[in-house]
């Protein structure tokens, strides 16, 4: 009798397409995926304990730690949340510019995925274009706030400093030189049958499944359920612009794909919207200075490109959060992961890791 | 220098020693410089398709980049991981490198030269005019695939594994159809010899390509798939298998599977020049205008290798990978079919319309 082992591999932390450093253990039947277990905390950096240390303005920099390739989306969760807890009314212009930073980040956060995930199909090309394209992005950052990656760009109350002159021209000419680039994308993959043989069928979940695992983001829509926190929950100026919310039909990663190459057009009709909804006024609220909330408890969440992330405030009365508890999107959405691969080849993982658009940074936190 | 100059020696010693010997010298020469150019060639073409500037550096327009490169795998420390079998680790660059090259001697890269009236006679442009060429290489270009998988089991590395199986995988999918698409070409050409496959083209005043275009397309994705380039870069796809059977290469045996990867694309294009675009002829060979000019073998022949490698390079930018099933099933469900088709079409072709 032969005796027939599992072929065990170690994929990652060091691994080419591990999307930073995830460990996944595969267990292998030839190329078939018999068992797969994520294995997370290389990154660990006790950042929720960091945040009952500082005050509630100090943390505001540890957020853009946590999800680095969206470091926007991570500060307006946490100021949100802060804001909800004192009771701050944003200015209006402060709401309009943190949604222009919002859905610039989640356009830039799609092209880093957009890239990645090809590139790990094996399609070599779209990951250069896409970083043109985010370059645009990281310089407009760069000039509004000083900073590429980790931004820092908003504070409790509203946004650091005025957007500097000039700077809504240049986002007019990104939008305009993006909204081309997007079909250029299109062109490279959407059609092509070696891309649709790859993820047409891979990693399928049916919206109920989503549901139960708790999936947000991209994933959730990917299987047809129309939720979006920026629709369900709003927040800023949502209600009152016009963007539609795209969803899939298949929950394979040719609808996430096909999800998230709208939700960057819909981004960028938001941005053209914000344009003209931008009205001078103050970009901070008044009077926020020392930050001392009653003991009370909040939760607030924004639509991050990798679904909800929300903060989770318990506040004991001194300048310092006596408990804050992340809730990203992107640790929710891996769990999902050794259900996706089971009965998959080998080719599949990174299919499907890519098409999850994890960040370690905010997973291991 | 002149012809008296080679007169000391007896036409036996120069004929089959001293002349044969030049001619592989000096073909290893320029199939090694070609080598060495195209990895350069492939990253400033990927570089210029991607949006980007490329290699730069390394002299003007990096013209001394491959030397560089070279320089740089010499200089590593050859490791060997711990459970490796030493020999077979060693030998596997060697198997997948020799054979590359051997097929060179079966190339023509044009019919006669007199090197510019150094020589007498006018000696052919290749080392050897075998009948039974096309087999050879067919021979030559499977035996690769030992170094392959050998490179794989010797490796003591589960992605190596995973590589070299697949590479098996994949080498007994492929090889069917493409053997199928040269048969197609044998039987217009009613020769196994290369040197006669390109003369038949001469005489029949057109190339291959056009009456055999199925063949041609079968054997050029057949040949993409021996050489392991994207889209079927399964065995060694990096985002897979890290690196697939030479992940656990290094310094100059990883040189060595490097070079031989260009070396197969280098074959390949060879091939596919000679059976399918006329060797060494000008476009159109029957049409009257080239009489008047001259004929230029190398030029033509060296011409169509380079397009051929520059379309390796716009494929491997264009496409995403197949997954190594897929890749199966292409190929006996699609390609295997069509190879079989092709024949009995160019067969009909060659009884009716090419007597």
């Amino acid at each position: 009798m032969l005796d027939i082992q599992e072929l065990e591999i170690n994929m990652g932390p060091q691994h080419p397409a591990t999307h930073g450093v995830l460990r996944i253990i595969l267990k292998l039947d030839g190329e078939k995926i018999v068992g797969a277990r994520p294995v997370i905390g290389y990154l660990h950096r006790g950042t929720e304990k960091i945040f009952e240390s500082q005050t509630y303005s100090g943390n505001v920099p540890h957020t853009d730690r946590l999800d680095y390739t969206a470091a926007a989306t991570s500060n307006h969760a946490y100021c949100g949340a802060v804001e909800k807890l004192l009771g701050i009314e944003v200015p209006r212009r402060a709401r309009v510019v943190r949604v222009i930073l919002d859905e610039l980040q989640r356009i830039a956060s799609h092209l880093i995925w957009l890239g990645t995930h090809a590139l790990d199909i094996g399609a070599m090309t779209p990951f250069f274009y896409n970083f043109r394209e985010r370059e645009y992005i990281l310089d407009l950052f760069e000039e509004f706030c000083g900073a590429r990656l980790t931004l820092h760009c908003m504070k409790v109350g509203g946004v650091y400093d005025d957007l500097p002159p000039g700077w809504i021209e240049k986002l007019q000419r990104f939008i305009e030189v993006f909204d081309k680039a997007v079909w250029d994308y299109e062109d490279l993959l959407t059609g092509n049958r070696i891309w649709k043989q790859r993820t047409i069928g891979v990693g399928v979940i049916s919206p109920e499944e989503a549901i139960d695992w708790g999936l947000t983001g991209p994933p959730l829509r990917g299987s047809g359920v129309k939720w979006d926190v920026r629709r369900a929950l709003p927040y800023e100026i949502y209600p009152e612009l016009e963007f539609d919310i795209p969803v899939g039909r298949n929950g394979d990663t040719y609808d996430r794909y096909l999800v998230r190459m709208e939700e960057m057009r819909q981004s960028s009709r938001i941005l053209k919207q914000c344009i003209q909804k931008l009205e001078p006024g103050d970009v901070v609220a008044k009077g926020v200075r020392v930050l001392r909330p009653k003991p009370a408890e909040v939760y607030f969440s924004v639509e991050a490109p990798k679904g909800e992330l929300g903060y989770h405030i318990l506040s004991d009365g001194t300048d310092k959060p006596h408990r804050v508890k992340v809730r990203p999107p992107c640790f929710v959405n891996l769990q999902v992961l050794p259900a996706l691969v089971k009965g998959h080849l080998v080719a599949d993982v990174v299919a499907v890791i890519g098409t999850l658009d994890i960040v370690l940074g905010e997973i291991d936190r | 220098m002149s012809p008296e100059l080679l007169s000391w020696m007896s036409p036996e010693l120069l004929n089959w020693v001293v002349i044969p010997a030049v001619k592989t010298a000096v073909i290893l020469a320029i199939v090694l410089t070609i080598v060495a150019y195209a990895t350069l060639l492939e990253r400033k073409v990927l570089a210029y398709i991607q949006a980007r500037v490329g290699p730069n550096r390394a002299g003007p327009k990096a013209i001394l980049q491959p030397l560089a490169d070279g320089f740089k795998l010499m200089s590593k420390e050859d490791l060997v991981p711990d459970g490796a079998m030493r020999f077979l680790h060693l030998l596997a660059p060697i198997l997948i490198m020799v054979p590359a090259l051997a097929i060179f001697a079966f190339i023509p890269m044009g019919d006669t030269t007199t090197l510019f009236g150094l020589l007498e006679e006018p000696v052919p442009i290749f080392v050897a005019d075998l009948n039974v060429a096309v087999l050879f290489v067919i021979g030559f270009a499977g035996l690769g695939l030992y170094g392959v998988v050998l490179g794989g089991w010797a490796s003591n590395s589960k992605y190596s594994l995973l590589g070299a199986l697949r590479s098996a995988a994949q080498i007994v999918s492929y090889e069917v159809p493409q053997a199928l698409a040269l048969i197609g070409v044998l039987v217009l050409a009613g020769s196994m010899s290369l040197v006669r496959i390109v003369e038949a083209q001469r005489e029949m005043g057109v190339w291959f390509a056009f009456p055999g275009f199925l063949a041609f397309f079968i054997y050029f994705v057949c040949g993409v798939a021996e050489t392991n380039r994207n889209p079927f870069d399964l065995p060694e796809c990096e985002s897979e298998l890290v690196n697939g059977y030479f992940t656990e290469y290094s310094g100059v045996k990883f040189a060595l599977f490097y070079m031989a990867e260009y070396a197969n694309i280098l074959v390949v294009s060879c091939l596919s020049t000679i059976l399918f675009l006329g060797g060494w002829l000008p476009p159109f060979p029957s049409l009257a205008v080239w009489q008047h000019l001259p004929s230029l073998p190398l030029f033509w022949f060296l011409a169509k290798v380079f397009v051929f490698i520059f379309f390796y390079i716009w494929v491997r930018a264009t496409f995403p990978r197949y997954r190594f099933d897929q890749l199966m099933g292409l190929m006996w469900k699609w390609m295997l079919p069509l190879a079989l088709a092709n024949l009995i079409l160019l067969a009909l072709v060659k009884l009716w319309l090419l007597k």
